[in-house]
């Protein structure tokens, strides 16, 4: 079955005088991208389990989105004394990737934990599971996006030819996605306070960031908002899709925060990948 | 040719998510739990191991439990990295560890045969020839497609075994002689067995059972608190534990 020729005997050398961290740590991310396969496939049965025997099984997501998207937008609009059609394509765009942002931020925390069964047992590129908690949850934020189509539908809302713009930024939060799921996946295997740290800085995020609301009710503190990252990396996608394409500053801003993001990720994988067995 | 080659292999195994400080005071002084330079409470699993296994060599890992015999084995399936001392191993691995990590309870015995297949890396064609090897031998039937959470435990047993032993490793790693099921089953279990274990370049095996030891293996390597006691052929080394026991 695993048919192997003298000539490309594998080895695995550890050496703790040498570790050659980086090297190790870019052979993980190299063939763990290269398993995608088992990474969708349980991403995939995870979703299938967790909605085992349910009639809408994920959708009951897109149905709750929905129904927020409706309470919300009646309440809001009449707060911020905004017609209906020119609130909820705002609050549509903002709900749907702000759950997912907010979804994958949290889940991320458990992205290696979670899989504590096999990484104890089983000698698997650590990119795997992080790779499985982002298809994970790209797959049920999919779920949500006919919604935004629903919703300027009604709202008659048609973003011109700069909604493609939108694609760069699902792009750029998938990187983060990637990053997050790494990072706070070790992060918090070893410190075990950190996730719920992160789910309430989460809740308050939500609230600081334009999502509700819309950026020029700051007034003269509108400039200050790329200060927020998730504010710069949510404005890559509603921009082009509301907005007629979002603030350069913002663009600007989202791509140095994903620098940053990865390069933190990074730092941290490549010095305690070695370590993360111990850990889970 | 398959090697496996340990100089000067630690480990010591951290316990992050125990009270340390209560614990500190009365673990402190005994032998194999103390803090590190960074002050955590650690174990220390495997003390300054030098071995070199060679093609042919079929090792058993003896000892009492909690001596450091399955640790080592993940250490040489590449699990857990040493904390000092380096580690050779040249060839294909196959870890038999714990054969139920990684399967879904909620898929078919097809699906996780397959998904078997993912993870050591096959491709689509590989793990549908996987697939059918495996219900072939296993004799599952109508079984094989309905979800393994409804099997009897024989035939979970039977799924595992045949899905493990589905691969022809030049090292083998197995943890504990997994033989159970029906009769009937393990006249074909042991001649699989055999197989595999004739196959390998290299076999390692973490066991308690002197039997198994004494029928496949030629070698025994005696851990006992992460230290190598005595390494060599089987008799010398059964025969110094039996005299200590």
């Amino acid at each position: 079955m695993l048919d192997q020729t003298a000539a490309t005997m594998p080895a695995y050398h550890v050496d703790a005088a040498d570790p050659q961290r980086l090297r190790k740590a870019i052979e993980d991310v190299r063939l763990g991208a290269s398993r995608w396969r088992l990474a969708f496939t349980l991403a995939w049965l995870d979703i299938r389990n967790r909605y085992r025997g349910s009639v809408l099984g994920p959708f009951w997501l897109t149905l709750s989105t929905g129904a927020m998207l409706l309470g919300l937008g009646l309440l809001y609009s009449t707060l911020f004394n905004m017609s209906l059609r020119e609130y909820l394509p705002h609050l549509a765009v903002s709900l749907v990737i702000w759950n997912a942002i907010s979804q994958m931020v949290n889940d991320a925390t458990t992205s290696l934990t979670a899989s504590e069964g096999i990484i104890r047992q089983l000698p698997l590129p650590y990119t795997v599971h992080a790779l499985r908690c982002v298809m994970r949850n790209g797959i049920i934020a999919a779920h949500n996006f006919p919604l935004i189509l629903v919703v300027f539908l009604i709202c008659g809302h048609l973003p011109g030819p700069e909604a493609v713009l939108a694609i760069p930024g699902l792009i750029l939060i998938a990187i983060n996605s990637v990053a997050a799921a790494l990072f706070l996946g070790m992060l918090c295997a070893r410190f075990r306070d950190i996730g719920p740290i992160v789910g309430s800085t989460m809740q308050l995020a939500f609230f600081l960031t334009p999502i509700l609301w819309k950026p020029r009710l700051l007034g003269h503190w509108e400039a200050w908002m790329p200060l927020n990252p998730f504010y710069a990396i949510l404005e890559t996608v509603r921009g082009p899709l509301v907005e007629g394409g979002g603030p350069p500053l913002a663009w600007v801003a989202a791509i140095l925060y994903t620098i940053a993001t990865v390069v933190v990720a990074a730092v941290f994988f490549v010095r305690f990948r070695g370590r993360v067995a111990f850990w889970v | 040719m398959a090697v496996i080659e340990a100089r000067g292999l630690c480990l010591d195994f951290p316990y992050y998510h125990i009270g340390a400080r209560s614990l500190k005071k009365r673990l402190m002084g005994k032998s194999r739990l103390h803090t590190d330079p960074s002050n955590r409470i650690v174990v220390t699993a495997l003390r300054n191991l030098d071995f070199r296994i060679g093609t042919g060599d079929r090792v058993a890992l003896v000892g009492p439990n909690g001596a450091g015999k399955t640790t080592l084995l993940r250490t040489l399936a590449g699990v857990y990295e040493p904390v000092a001392g380096s580690l050779t191993v040249t060839g294909q691995i196959g870890a038999l560890i714990d054969v139920a990590a990684g399967m879904d309870n909620e898929s078919t015995g097809r699906e996780n045969v397959r998904l078997r297949g993912l993870y050591r890396g096959l491709t689509d064609a590989e793990c549908d020839r996987l697939a059918e090897e495996v219900a072939e031998f296993a004799g599952l039937g109508d079984f094989f497609d309905v979800p393994i959470r409804t099997y009897s435990a024989g035939m979970g047993v039977r799924l595992s075994f045949a899905m493990a032993t589905a691969m022809q490793p030049q090292v083998l790693l197995m943890d504990e002689w997994f033989l159970a099921g029906d009769a009937a089953f393990m006249a074909k279990a042991e001649e699989r067995l055999a197989r595999l274990v004739g196959g390998a370049d290299i076999m390692v095996v973490a066991t308690h059972d002197f039997a198994v030891v004494r029928r496949w293996c030629n070698r025994a390597i005696r851990l006992e608190g992460g230290m190598i006691l005595a390494d060599g052929p089987v008799e010398e080394v059964l025969g110094g534990l039996e005299a200590t026991a």
